[in-house]
């Protein structure tokens, strides 16, 4: 049975703006998007929203929905009473283009900064020899739609816009974290993951794992253990002092190569 | 190719640099502070018990030792509470002899991941709750001291091995009645072993023994026995803020009984 919904949407540019309310139909089995798509169609044909599959795979319609960051497409609206006034603002860490749809390039920059695979001397693509037990750990991480919620929602970025510029944010550490586990991954990230990345503002208050829409553990699986591995690096007297005794040169087992 | 339907984008650059200018704080309509409120409220009531213990003397009755006492390691403790008989100490320290060890299970769970989720939410309200903005106007997280000591909890996670171990040897000894015969099964007993399980299971399930199992390798396959013990400690460890509670309030529920009975409060016969 369909019903009138009452909605409070952020209209504006550039961050200027305002909420605006709105009245309309919701019919049974609908999402939040399935709804702001109604009103284009009906009441607000300017209103700009940012979206692609509809099947919670393609991360663009990242909003924030009474206050809460989620994908537009993936919010039930069964999940609301009738009577609820629903609240739909832009992710408030990124800048607004235009109503709900905000300007993420801050990622694209940060995924720039960080080095790419790097394979040892000597090993080409094809020669690559990794048992699943040697990757299974880092393909958890793959399952990223890059919707940015985690990023939107760290409070380290989202509530100091001075932290940007040190901050690589939950989704780009957990990239670093990827590689640094990778089994033919030679590349240094222990130092640049605490230095150049920030890994030590992160505060592990597990935000960036309550609202990924893919449940990666981003916290207990990629950003603690390889807050450990800095630990390891930087931190660790008895590991360091291990190292010098053994004539050790990394920490994470040995180095790969064609036979490995 | 992702679609912005409707509504024509600015593309002034210098009009994307604003983030939504909203006032409010949040606009969660949910129960936000409900979680952090417990776990202020959790937090708080363990640090009052645990000052409150820590300098009460009634901490010994044969065949029990309350675990925030042990190990005793002063001339000042009872001859049968001593650890292994031993007091390394001597007769010089006058201070509650549990003020001793103290620091190895609250370094550890003070440094402790779930822990520092807890209290940076519930105390330092950094944040309170997700998409919910802190108060401090500036913000360096660990980078920098006192915090980048949060950094030393594998040393602590030593320490709590060491506590554990300690905590059960007593709950051996509590098998044993007043007189010293073995085969004692008192209502102390069975909590003291409830709670040496729960520590146990708290302390390996913390993340830096994941990582030393083997975290740390990239190569799971060249160290099965590694591979099968972090996959085995990762197995706790998605349960460790359930297995965090769980062991806080045993070892102060087996800690007040202890006290309990040694100031004859409780002194039913299978106490």
């Amino acid at each position: 049975m369909g019903y009138k919904a009452k909605f409070r949407i952020w209209r504006g540019e550039g961050g200027e703006g305002k909420l605006e309310d709105f009245v309309v139909e919701v019919n049974e089995g609908e999402v939040v998007l399935d709804v702001i798509h109604r009103l284009q169609a009906t009441q607000t044909p300017d209103l700009a929203v940012r979206w692609n599959c509809k099947a919670g795979k393609c991360g663009s319609c990242s909003m924030e929905i009474n206050g809460k960051p989620r994908l537009g497409c993936m919010t039930r609206m069964s999940t609301f009473e009738e009577e609820e006034t629903i609240t739909v603002t832009p992710m408030r860490t990124f800048p607004v283009i235009k109503d709900l749809v905000t300007d993420v390039s801050f990622n694209y920059q940060k995924a720039r900064e960080i080095p790419s695979f790097t394979p040892p001397e000597g090993v080409k693509p094809g020669e690559y020899r990794m048992q699943q037990i040697d990757v299974e750990r880092s393909q958890e991480f793959r399952k990223c739609i890059e919707c940015f919620m985690c990023n939107n929602v760290c409070h380290v970025i989202r509530d100091h816009e001075e932290n940007k510029a040190a901050f690589a944010g939950p989704r780009f550490l957990m990239r670093i974290a990827e590689l640094d586990m990778h089994p033919y991954d030679v590349a240094d990230r222990k130092d640049s993951a605490q230095e150049e990345h920030g890994l030590g503002y992160c505060n592990i208050t597990k935000c960036c794992t309550e609202v990924c829409p893919e449940h990666i553990k981003i916290t207990d699986n990629a950003l603690i253990p390889m807050k450990e591995r800095v630990v390891d690096r930087k931190y660790d007297p008895l590991v360091w002092l291990g190292n010098k005794i053994f004539k050790r040169t990394g920490s994470s087992g040995s180095t790969p190569s064609k036979t490995a | 190719m992702t679609q912005t339907t409707a509504g024509r984008p600015t593309n002034d650059p210098a009009q994307r640099k604003q983030r939504a200018q909203i006032k409010a704080r949040t606009l969660r309509t949910d129960r936000w502070w409900l979680a952090p409120a417990i776990t202020f409220a959790a937090l708080a009531s363990f640090l009052v018990y645990g000052l409150w213990a820590i300098f009460d003397k009634s901490y010994f009755v044969e065949p029990y030792i309350a675990p925030f006492s042990s190990p005793c390691l002063a001339t000042s403790c009872p001859e049968g509470a001593r650890f292994l008989g031993l007091a390394p100490f001597g007769d010089w320290w006058t201070l509650p002899p549990g003020i001793l060890i103290l620091g190895l299970p609250a370094g550890f769970r003070l440094t402790c991941y779930y822990y520092r989720k807890g209290y940076y939410r519930a105390f330092w309200l950094s944040p309170p709750a997700c998409a919910v903005a802190e108060p401090h106007k500036k913000y360096t997280g660990e980078t920098r001291l006192p915090l980048i000591m949060q950094n030393i909890h594998r040393y602590f996670f030593y320490g709590a091995v060491l506590i554990a171990l300690v905590l059960t040897w007593d709950a051996v000894l509590a098998l044993r009645d007043e007189n010293g015969n073995w085969g004692h099964v008192g209502l102390g007993t069975i909590i003291l072993w409830i709670n040496v399980v729960l520590i146990w299971a708290y302390t390996l399930s913390c993340h830096s023994c994941r990582h030393i199992t083997a975290g740390r390798l990239n190569h799971f396959s060249k160290h099965p026995l590694r591979y099968k013990m972090w996959t085995f400690v990762s197995k706790l460890n998605s349960r460790h803020m359930l297995l965090a509670w769980l062991s806080m309030y045993s070892v102060m529920i087996a800690d007040l009984y202890v006290r309990l009975v040694a100031k004859g409060i409780v002194n039913f016969p299978f106490a």
